[in-house]
Order: C-alpha cells, then structure tokens, then sequence
C-alpha cells in the first residue's frame, strides 16, 4: 500500500515534468503549425544555461535566469529562421528544426564537451522531505512538483482570463480576421514560440540535476515528447496535462512491478511451452513489465490513433 | 625493343611500389566506439587514451620495428553493431590491420564474428582484434577465435574478485542484481549468482533484473524496488548515464548499503556523484591510480592531463595494449603479417605499467591480471577523476584473479 503511494508521488513527478515539455510544444504546434522537432534540444539548453549561472551565482539565480535566456533564443530562432522559411511551406519548416536540433546538440558539445556536467541541486534541497514507511521522497521531487503545478495554473490562468491569452486564443483559429483588427500576430507568433521554448527551459532547469546533464539529454525525451502531444491531441493544453500524467503513471507503475508475461498469460488460458527457451514464443513468455514500460506509451499511441486520430481532447485531425 | 619497354615499366613499377611501401610506415590501428550519442564520452576519452598511449609510450622511443610509427585512426559507431560491420569494413578497406574495440559487448560479439569470417576468407588482409573492454565472457569461451584478444579482465573474473570481498563481509544477507539488457548486463547477472551461490549459499537474492540499455529515463521506479526488497548490497554492471542515473536515484531515494560497480567511475560520473557516492560506489577494475605503482606512471598521468586537462586515464589497460601490441609487432618482425603478431601476443608475460604482471593466456586469449575493488572517495586520492577532488582508491586487491578458471574455448589456429 505504501509503495503504491510512493509511485504515485514518483508518477507524478515524471508527468509533470512531461507536461512542462509538451505543453510549449502543443502551444507552438496549435498556433503555427509547426510540430517543432528541436523542442528537446531547448530543454537541454535550459539545463545548460542553468549550470553555467549556477557556477557563479548559484542555482536559485540559474533557474530565474536560464529559462528566459532560452526564451530569447527561441524567440530569435522563430524571428529570423523560421518567420523566413514559413513561406516555403511546412516541410522546409520541419527540416529547419531537425537541423536545428542537430546544431544545438553539436554547440553543446562544442562548449561543454562531451561528459556529464556536475550539474546539482542545491544543498538546501538535498536529502528527503519526508519518508513514507522506509521510502524517502527527496525534497528536490516536492519541489518540483510544486513548481510544475504553479507553472500550469500560472499558463491557465494567462490563456483563460487576460487579454493576451484571449488574442493568442483568436489568433490560433482566425489568424486573418485578428490581424485584420489590427493586432501584431507575428509577434504574437513570435512571442508564443519564446514562451514554449522558454517553458522547455524550466523543464530542463529543474530535471537537469535528477536526470544527469549531458548532449544525449535532449535524444533521450525527443520522441516522448511527440507521443504525449499527439496522445493529448494536437495543440490541447489539457490534453498534454492528462496524457503526460497518463504516460508518467503508467512508466512508473509498469517499471515498479515485476508483472510477468508468464502469469498473465496461463491466467488467461494458455499453457507454459516446454522447454520454453525452444518455442517460438519464448521471447514473449519471459517478458516482464519493466522491459516494456518505455514502449507502452508508444503502444498506447498507436491506439489512438486508431481509434480516435485526434487525441484524447484533440480538435483537429493528426 | 618491346621487351625492354615492358621490362623498364615493370622494374618502374616495383621501384614505385616499394617506395610507396616505404612511405606507408604507419602502423594504424582502427579505433572503432562511439564517438557521438549517449556514450560519446566514454569513447571520445579512451580514443584520447589511445592516442597518448601510442605517442607516449611507442611512438616517442622510436616506433616499432626500427621506425614505424602507430598511428590511431577513429571511426564512430554509435555502439551499433550494424554500423561497426560497416566501420570495420571501411578500416579494413584503408588497409588497417588492427581493430581495437571496448564499449559494448554486444558490439564486440558483432565484430569478432566479422573477423573471424573476414580473415578466413581474405588471408591477405586478415586482422587482429584487441578488445580492451568488452567484457563478455562468451568471448573468450564458447565464442572465442584466435583474432580476439581481451585485455581487460572478463565480467566472470571480475565477479569473482568482487564476491570474495562481498563473501568476507558479514552484514551482506540480501543482495540485489540489476543490469543492462544485453550481452554483458546478462553475463553480470549469471556471475554474481553463480559466485555468490557458491562462497555464500546464505545470501539471499532478492532482485535480479535487467532495464533497457540507455532508455531509462528515470531510474526511481527501479531505486523504490531496491529499497522495497530490503537489500543490503546493489551488484550492477551498468554504465555511461545509466550508472550515474540508476546510482544517485537509488541513493537520493534512501538506499544506504554499498553499491557494488564495474564502471562507476571517470567519464563525468566521478564528479557527478562527488559527495553523495562516498562511502556507497565500489568498484571492480584493474591498473589502479590511487596508490599509484611508480614514477613512471606517475609521470604518464601527470603528462596526459597535461595534454587532456578535461580527460582521465580511466581505462589503464589502454596502455597495456599500446605497449604489449608494439612488443608483438617487434617479436614477430612484421605489422602487416598477422598471424605471427598473434603468436607473438599468445602467452606474452609483460610488467603493466600500473605494477603487477599480465599473462595472456594462449588457451583463450584472456588476459590474467591484477584485480583491484576500488572505493569512491575524496581521502587519499593523489590522482582524481574529473578533477573533482574525488577518485578510486584501492580498497583490496585479487593478484593474478582466476589464472586458472577453466574456459570451454577450443581455439583453431590458422
């Protein structure tokens, strides 16, 4: 019981953290329709950035700092690289930012090298907040959670209750008539883009010390991030909230529980094959959940899209 | 008059022939590993390694075979074993008759196999294969040929080093076994419960399981199960990321016991862990830096961080190689005729630079050597890791380990 209290807590922080990701990328995506591969890579950028400030100035400074820096260069990517190649329609769009993953990844390494950084948390969040029978949860893990929590409120409220989120939400279906109203909407393009990466950047801040800072960061999480959005559905906010936590839980459950193949499989019916290493399908009875934990959420993708192509609370077809 | 023609372009023709020969005096060796992806660094520093190695310990006392130099040309696999096969048949092309290989042992049953096919079929262009970390134990048994030499000490001996210390420490009841899924991560787990079943048949295993290589994003899930099953020692063979991700999220998730290691160490991961992996991370690995055997090698550590400020001697075997190869290639008289090269090598006694003997055993082409278990700490440390102040300190050591544990190679020589 207490254990599956514990892998709530981990689940969730691992959803969050997906959430803080995916929910930039959603944003651009709904606004522009640029499914913005280099998203990760600004992650990475984020963790980065925070661990050079967190050299002079310590972490606090890093993580109000670096998430706005890698706003600034988002903005500019989107201001001078992709405004221009918007023209030429979505392809060359996408090919810029896959090339643009490529060049962040090889700048980073280029400046950092190619190690592990000692990127850490800071001392005051070392070591458990509170215990749960023998299981420590880190201090670190409550913070994060808080702090992803406040960011979506803090984005909800902004989409739902200020004008800026009432021009953004116009200008993501009638881009024409709000600018025929005389609104800047490549600068709110322009801003979009600087927020979602910058939203990355937090994300990357704040996981950089727990899931070790290094050039692969941003490969590793790349594809997840694609499969919560379109789980989500494609430019739905809290879609990526629910498919994030979604995809967090069931990692976190499947990797926690030794589920074996074998039970499920002679519960249902069948019987073991003798020997079993000679049958054909002894690959598939001597699995265990751990080992398929990070394909099920690509599994569960592949569901949705067969039976409901536009997401969870998608609007728009995938 | 035609004859004379035809005997003044074939002699023109030797003469440019033996002069391109002559010109060709690099000995080149293939440094086929990652050099891009997750586990760049891993291989961008042993290729570092390579190279001083080879400057500082051959090519600066004049080469080999009076004047021939080694020379280390890298090729990038993304630890594919696909792409290896490809590397290896572009080294193979660049007429390179030296693979060296380390990081996977998965990438390395590729490539042995290759070579083993490669060099009976094309006894022109054979090649040697020194693998210098890939620790397999298939490798030197059942899959064994006579190309394949290991230098560093296979996952078996390595194991049984470690289960002696583990077996003296009474307060170890449970233990928990957790690896990477592949070749290697396997061969880990097979050891330890095969050694500890057999030094401490009171040891109860209470976990043992493999995680996808590289994948893991987030190793908690995996800590909450090792701290929910009671264990009192952690064995892994992990590596890259994966070590440093699984070791501090099963520290900073409550773990309190020693956590028993092949490769938790150098690379980023020394100072990554700093505080928090005192007193838990051990060690198993050969050529030990802390103490560190004599001047000479002293000076060798001292002159390659000079070169590399960032880089570590984390693979000492490395050395081991260069200047063992150099002895071979000199004893057989040749670089490019292989098979005495790999005579020379079979049984070949040398004093490792790092102190010690190292004997490679004819039978299986395994290296017999030294082996320490090193504790993660910052006391004592002349020589650290990352230049964080922390490094491996030599705990205990194993003299010649297992020299005479049986292997099942049955090895054709050509």
């Amino acid at each position: 019981m207490d254990l599956i209290l514990v892998n709530l807590i981990d689940g969730l922080v691992t959803g969050l953290l997906l959430f803080m990701l995916s929910a930039g990328l959603t944003l651009i995506f709904s606004m522009m329709g640029v499914l913005n591969f280099a998203h990760a890579s600004f992650y990475m950028l984020g963790a980065y950035f925070a661990y050079q400030i967190s050299i002079y100035l310590g972490f606090w400074m890093g993580l109000l700092i670096a998430p706005p820096l890698v706003g600034i260069v988002g903005a500019a990517v989107e201001r001078y690289g992709l405004r221009r190649v918007h023209q030429y329609g979505h392809v060359p769009e996408l090919i810029f930012t896959f090339g643009l993953a490529l060049l962040i990844e090889e700048l980073v390494k280029f400046i950092w090298g190619n190690d592990q950084i000692p990127y850490q948390i800071p001392e005051i969040l070392e070591g458990a907040a509170f215990s749960i029978s023998s299981y420590d949860i880190p201090a670190y893990k409550v913070f994060m959670i808080f702090l992803s929590l406040g960011i979506f409120a803090g984005l909800l409220f902004v989409m739902t209750r200020t004008r800026v989120g009432m021009i953004i939400q116009a200008a993501l279906s009638y881009p024409r008539t709000v600018e025929a109203l005389g609104h800047n909407v490549p600068l709110v393009f322009m801003g979009v883009f600087g927020v979602g990466t910058a939203l990355a950047g937090v994300a990357g801040v704040i996981a950089g010390p727990v899931l070790s800072t290094f050039p692969g960061m941003a490969f590793v999480l790349g594809s997840i991030v694609f499969v919560t959005i379109v789980i989500g559905g494609l430019g739905s906010l809290g879609g990526a909230l629910v498919a994030a936590l979604i995809i967090g839980w069931m990692t976190t459950f499947a990797k926690a529980y030794n589920i074996r193949m074998e039970d499920i499989l002679t519960g249902v019916g069948f019987t073991k094959p003798e020997p079993t290493w000679d049958s054909a399908w002894a690959d598939l009875w001597t699995l265990t959940s751990p080992q398929i934990a990070d394909i099920l959420p690509y599994l569960l993708m592949i569901l949705i899209l067969v039976f409901r192509p536009y997401g969870l609370f998608g609007k728009r077809d995938v | 008059m035609r004859t004379i023609v035809k005997r003044g372009a074939v002699a023109a023709l030797s003469l440019a022939v033996m002069a391109s020969a002559a010109f060709a005096e690099n000995v080149k060796i293939a440094f086929i590993d990652p050099l891009s992806g997750p586990f760049a660094s891993t291989g961008t520093n042993g290729l570092h390694q390579y190279e001083f190695a080879a400057e500082a310990l051959v090519n600066a006392n004049g080469g080999v075979l009076g004047g021939q130099k080694f020379e280390i040309v890298g090729f990038d696999n993304k630890i594919s074993p696909k792409e290896s096969l490809i590397q290896l048949q572009v080294a193979i092309d660049q007429g390179i008759r030296y693979v060296a290989q380390g990081n996977s042992s998965g990438v390395a049953n590729a490539l042995t196999e290759a070579i083993d096919k490669h060099n009976r079929r094309n006894p022109d262009s054979r090649v040697l294969f020194l693998n210098y970390s890939a620790v397999d134990p298939a490798l030197t048994n059942e899959k064994c040929n006579f190309w394949h030499f290991r230098f560093d000490a296979n996952a078996d001996i390595k194991m049984d080093a470690l289960t002696d210390v583990m077996a003296a420490d009474s307060s170890i009841k449970k233990v928990y076994i957790i690896g990477q899924d592949y070749s290697f991560g396997k061969a880990v787990a097979a050891a330890a419960v095969n050694f500890l079943g057999a030094k401490r048949p009171d040891v109860e295993i209470v976990g043992n399981e493999l995680h996808p290589i590289g994948k893991v994003k987030d190793f908690t899930p995996y800590a909450r199960k090792i701290v929910a099953s009671g264990a009192d020692a952690v064995i892994t063979g992990n590596w890259g990321s994966d070590m440093l991700n699984l070791g501090k999220s099963v520290i900073d998730n409550g773990f309190k016991g020693p956590i028993y290691t092949y490769y938790a160490a150098a690379d980023g991961i020394t100072a990554a862990f700093g505080e928090t992996g005192k007193g838990s991370l051990r060690l198993v690995s050969e050529g030990p830096l802390n103490p560190i055997a004599s001047e000479r090698a002293a000076d060798y550590v001292k002159a390659f961080k000079a070169k590399y400020p960032d880089g570590n001697v984390s693979q000492a075997r490395i050395t081991n190689v260069i200047e063992m190869l150099a002895r071979a290639i000199n004893d057989a008289g040749s670089a490019t005729d292989v098979v005495a090269v790999g005579k020379a090598l079979e049984g070949m006694e040398h004093d490792s630079l790092w102190g010690g003997k190292i004997m490679m055993r004819p039978q299986d082409h395994q290296a017999i050597q030294d082996v320490h278990i090193f504790a993660h700490t910052n006391e004592g440390v002349q020589f650290d890791y990352d230049n964080s102040g922390y490094g491996m300190v030599v705990e205990s050591s194993v003299a010649m380990a297992s020299a005479d544990a049986p292997t099942t190679c049955k090895m054709q020589r050509p």
